[in-house]
């Protein structure tokens, strides 16, 4: 096997490895599984680092596994999966650090880092995927391995929120699946290709093409939680935060939006999805989730909760690039694929240090902690405001290329949309940061646990204040060669230029 | 160069083991292993030539049909042989810890005599061997049910076996009808022979009948759950994994060669019944409070998938019926084998009950889930290769409303597998006593599921291997697809 | 009406008679009996068509084929006796329960 095949399977085996070699560890091998988990996340990185500096040297990386007759296994490089896989080996690292930290001394870790390397495979391999199969199969792979992340507490409101998981994103793989055969039967290839492979049938398939599109958005969106398909995302949250983390930044919605990216883009390719008339639809479905999960957040005491809904709010951000069709919004769309993830990630471990540290979950016990946590809060505060769109934030970037994007494609009415959730935005999370920094804190907090010499242990400190910073990066070295959003206008170059 | 009668070593080695079994019961631990691995090379021996040489007819003694007996060997029949020696090989080492001394001493003589049978049915070349040989698979499967003692047992074991004898007269009939009229029972001469009549209607109906009431499709499967929930663990395995497949087997070979296809009608007859199979096989799973009847509806459930092939009835259709076969068969063995261990180890298969299993018994847990995996037809296992094909040969073919059964029953079996799992992952109050549950039976049940899951990464090597003298006719989908990409 | 139409429509009858008594006698012993009855039939049938030609010598294939289905419908039997006896040794009825046992 050469290397330039060998390099997509390492990457995707590091993970597996190291995940099945954790599960037979006994609980008591704490410095063998750490190594394990560091080890593997540290060389999946160097990897990708790799295949960064190969893929703009001009390699092809490329590994195919016939799985059957004229149909492959394939994993492939392109620019459009580096950008995920970048976003998930680099986060996963920061994940497992923090996870590390969080679950010191709680019972299950070998299955649990077990399931968290498996779920980090299947994420690697949905962005290497080179075609629908292939995206399928591992999109099935995230599925069942983020099933015992959710339900790792196994109190009944985890197994609750476990089935209605299973629920929705089982039905979904099922759409996925009915519309990946039934797109194979006719076109008889599914390997993405920038501009798509359905053009020829246009004229002739027209109805089942469109209820392919449909078949696949909806198993997409189960993932990617566009309403009315996101019920399982707020309640989730039960999962301990490293988890909430993973599946809100990086791995399950970020699936589900990357699979709605390539479908428009290299599927179907957007000028078959602008024929076809399908991507009016999709944007309108975008922008009612984005508004929608906004108004859910207003409401949510529950600090975990309203940054659930705000995930869902988010995430349509990047579907709405991509519906809008235009070079401009669709870079705001897939450069929002990596913003997100990286501030809502920072939102997450912060929520998680408050509960782990002094036993806060709501909003209103919030009051002051600024004092009490402030790197975690700082931290909480840098995403926050990124979310709100705050320039020079990552949040601003993806606004301001979104709302250029529709005037360029002269689509006001996102416009509209934007300003109205960006005002939901700081709706639910300025008060949040009033209170944190201004009001006075209470005399105790709910359950305080000491650390130390820090305000919690270093290994959930390290983790938000790391990501924290690539929120400030991304958005104010946003020129910079190889930012994501150069990344993202390099994809957005290849397809819409001829 | 004289050959080596391999067909002939698959019926008499296991025979001969059953009957050494049986005369030495201080040695029946021994005989049997010896015979299981035998077996084992010898099909790997017939596989061998199969591919040198291509399909394979042998005349038992030198005297060749129509008064001697014939056996014919294709890429068909290898499968089956290859599916049961590598289920056989499962049950056998499971078995080693399962049985106890008094009851190991009568298992093997009747697993080998029924892995007998099955090696002869696969490789009859007449229809009224393959009646012989079913009536023998009957009653050795009916001694094994019987084997567990106990009222349930016993009583379904004599269902099972009035089902069985009723069955296999109905068959014996339509072979007598077909005899009569083409003066052949061999299948070859017969596929020349046969044509469209109200005889061979009544003969097509009476075996179908036979045939489809052992493969327990829908409404016939009313024998099936309490037999094979009741039947020891092992048997419980060879019953859903083999032998109700056997039958299968047969209606399909009749179907391929002998039966006029005049008229869609019987098809998707039997691809509806199929499909309500599916359906309500999945509904009773999910309503079941003890696992080993969940598992055994999951059979009546995964059987209608293979019925879906008959109204397609293009090659890749078939491939892909078979291809749930086999996966179904290694996957499902693996079921029942890990709720034996559970059994065992919580003395009670109630699911609501299962404390803690996931953590205590993390192997056959994982068994299980792998298992699962397959049956519900997530990729990457046999039961998502199996489930794509069909899937695509009822596109291809236009019959889109195949898609729902197949998806349907996707969802029925996720949610009956994971309300397993689930159960498994809950807070126990009380530490139960327990049983301890010996490594073999743990690792034996996890094997055959690692098998079905890899089943779904090899698809090209058994596809390549039915090819072997084409008993599913040309592929005119291939075709398709090499014009189309070409 | 020839011979051998009479005789296979006296099979056909055996058949059908033994199958109605199969499906309403719950007593297993009756349920054996009215299984033999109709093997009876198919046996009467397969040998009765054997004679196909009148005059000719009748064909031996079917005849062979009938002993065949008596060794197997003698063993099943036999297994069918044994299996009653344990069955009303652990029921105490020698019927099948119409619900399976819990």
């Amino acid at each position: 096997m050469n290397w330039d095949a060998g390099l997509p399977l390492l990457i995707v085996a590091t993970s597996l490895f190291s995940g099945l070699m954790i599960f037979f560890l006994s609980e008591k091998h704490v410095v063998a599984r750490t190594t394990l988990n560091l080890g593997g996340a540290v060389f999946k990185l160097v990897l990708v680092g790799v295949m960064i500096w190969g893929v703009f040297h001009g390699h092809h990386y490329e590994a195919r596994l016939p799985l059957l007759p004229g149909l492959d296994l394939l994993l492939r490089a392109d620019a459009e999966s580096m950008l995920f896989v970048v976003l998930s080996s680099g986060l996963w690292l920061v994940t497992t650090i923090y996870a590390i930290g969080y679950l010191e001394g709680s019972p299950h870790r070998s299955r649990f880092f077990g399931f968290f390397s498996l779920c980090v495979t299947a994420t690697v391999g949905v962005a290497l995927a080179g075609n629908l199969i292939t995206f399928v199969l591992f999109y099935e792979l995230l599925t069942l391995s983020t099933y015992p992340l959710i339900v790792h507490r196994e109190t009944e409101v985890a197994r609750r929120a476990g089935r209605t998981y299973l629920i929705y994103t089982i039905t979904g793989g099922a759409l996925l699946l009915v519309g990946t055969v039934w797109l194979y039967s006719m076109t008889g290839t599914l390997e993405f290709a920038h501009r798509g492979f359905v053009a020829g049938l246009l004229d002739t398939h027209r109805v089942s093409l469109i209820v392919v599109f449909v078949l696949l958005v909806a198993g997409l969106g189960v993932k990617a939680a566009l309403v009315p398909l996101h019920g399982w995302l707020p309640q989730a949250m039960v999962a301990p935060a490293p988890v909430s983390a993973l599946l809100h930044a990086v791995a399950v919605v970020k699936a589900g939006a990357f699979g709605i990216v390539r479908v428009v883009d290299d599927v179907y390719g957007v000028e078959a999805t602008t024929k076809l008339g399908v991507s009016g639809p999709l944007a309108a479905l975008a922008a009612v989730t984005i508004i929608y999960g906004s108004l859910r957040a207003l409401f949510q005491d529950d600090l975990k909760r309203r940054l659930a809904f705000s995930t869902v709010s988010q995430v349509s951000y990047i579907v709405l690039g991509i519906a809008i069709i235009g070079p401009i919004a669709t870079t705001g769309g897939l450069v929002h694929l990596v913003h997100q993830g990286v501030m809502k990630i920072t939102l997450f471990f912060c929520a998680g240090n408050l509960a782990e540290t002094l036993g806060i979950h709501k909003v209103s016990e919030m009051n002051g902690v600024g004092r009490r946590m402030p790197w975690t809060m700082a931290a909480f505060t840098i995403g926050a405001l990124g979310m709100i769109g705050v320039p020079p934030l990552a949040g601003f970037v993806t606004k301001w290329y979104l709302g250029v994007g529709a005037l360029d494609a002269g689509q006001e009415w996102v416009v509209y949309i934007l300003a109205g959730s960006s005002l939901l935005n700081a709706g639910y999370f300025l008060p949040v940061l009033y209170a944190v920094w201004f009001k006075p804190a209470p005399d105790s907090w709910p359950d305080e646990r000491s650390f130390g010499r820090f305000e919690t242990s270093w290994a959930l400190l390290a983790p938000p204040v790391v990501t924290a910073l690539l929120t400030l990066a991304v958005g104010l070295l946003a020129s910079a060669p190889f930012s994501p959003l150069q990344w993202a206008r390099f994809i957005t170059t290849l397809e819409y230029m001829p | 160069m004289q050959q080596i009668p391999w067909e002939v070593m698959l019926i008499l080695l296991p025979l001969a083991g059953a009957m050494a079994c049986f005369l030495w019961p201080r040695r029946t631990l021994l005989f049997g292993l010896i015979s299981a691995l035998g077996v084992g090379g010898c099909v790997a021996g017939l596989g061998w030539r199969l591919l040198e040489q291509g399909a394979q007819r042998y005349a038992v003694g030198g005297w060749g049909a129509p008064l001697g007996i014939d056996l014919y060997a294709d890429g068909l029949s290898l499968l089956m042989l290859i599916i049961t020696a590598l289920v056989g090989l499962g049950v056998s080492i499971y078995s080693i810890g399962y049985f106890e001394r008094r009851q190991a001493i009568l298992f093997w003589p009747l697993w080998l005599l029924l892995w007998s049978a099955l090696n002869a049915l696969f490789l009859s070349a007449d229809i009224f061997n393959l009646y012989v040989t079913l009536e023998l698979l009957g009653l050795a499967a009916v001694a094994l049910v019987a084997l567990a003692g106990g009222a349930n047992a016993l009583t379904a074991a004599m269902r099972y076996l009035l089902v069985n004898m009723l069955a296999s007269l109905c068959y014996l009939l339509g072979v007598a009808l077909l005899y009569h009229n083409f003066g052949s029972v061999d299948i070859a001469i017969l596929a020349q022979r046969v044509e469209a009549s109200p005889a061979v209607w009544a003969a097509m109906g009476l075996m179908s009948a036979g045939l489809l009431l052992k493969s327990a499709l829908f409404p016939l499967h009313f024998w099936l759950p309490p037999a094979h929930a009741s039947a020891p663990a092992p048997v419980s395995a060879l019953l859903s994994a083999l032998v109700v497949k056997a039958s299968f087997y047969i209606l399909l070979r009749l179907w391929l060669e002998i039966f006029p296809q005049t008229g869609a009608a019987p098809g998707q007859l039997l691809g509806v019944l199929g499909a309500a199979a599916v359906l309500w096989g999945g509904i009773q799973a999910l309503r079941q409070t003890r696992l080993k009847l969940l598992i055994a509806y999951s059979t009546v459930a995964q059987l209608g998938y293979l019925f879906l092939a008959f109204p397609l009835g293009s090659s890749f259709a078939w491939k892909g019926s078979l291809y749930l076969l086999l996966s179904h068969a290694l996957a499902k063995a693996a079921m029942f084998m890990a709720a034996g261990n559970i059994l065992r180890f919580c003395g009670h298969d109630r699911i609501a009950d299962l404390d803690r299993v996931a953590q205590r018994l993390p192997v056959t847990m994982i068994a299980f889930s792998v298992a699962g995996v397959s049956i519900v037809g997530l990729p990457p296992s046999g039961g998502f290769i199996g489930k794509w094909m069909l899937l695509e040969a009822a596109l291809r073919a236009g019959q889109w409303w195949w898609v729902i059964p197949l998806i349907l029953g996707g969802l029925l079996a996720a949610a009956y597998i994971f309300k397993v799992i689930g159960y498994a992952f809950t807070q126990a109050g009380v530490l139960r006593q327990t049983n301890k549950v010996p490594m073999s039976m743990e690792w034996a049940a996890l094997a055959l599921a690692l098998a079905a899951l890899l089943l779904g990464l090899v698809a090209l090597w058994p596809l390549s291997l039915m090819e072997i003298g084409l008993p599913f006719g040309g592929s005119e989908v291939d075709a398709i697809q090499r014009a189309e990409q070409s | 009406m020839s011979a051998v139409l009479l005789y296979a429509l006296t099979g056909a009858g055996l058949f059908t008679l033994g199958l109605y008594a199969l499906i309403i006698h719950a007593h297993l012993l009756r349920k054996i009996l009215a299984i033999n009855v109709m093997g009876s039939g198919v046996f009467l049938i397969l040998v009765a068509l054997g004679g196909r030609t009148a005059g000719a010598v009748p064909d031996v294939v079917p005849h062979a084929m009938v002993i065949t289905g008596i060794v197997v419908a003698v063993s099943a039997t036999a297994l069918a006796l044994a299996l009653v006896l344990r069955v009303q040794a652990a029921t105490g009825r020698a019927e099948l329960p119409e619900e399976p046992l819990e």
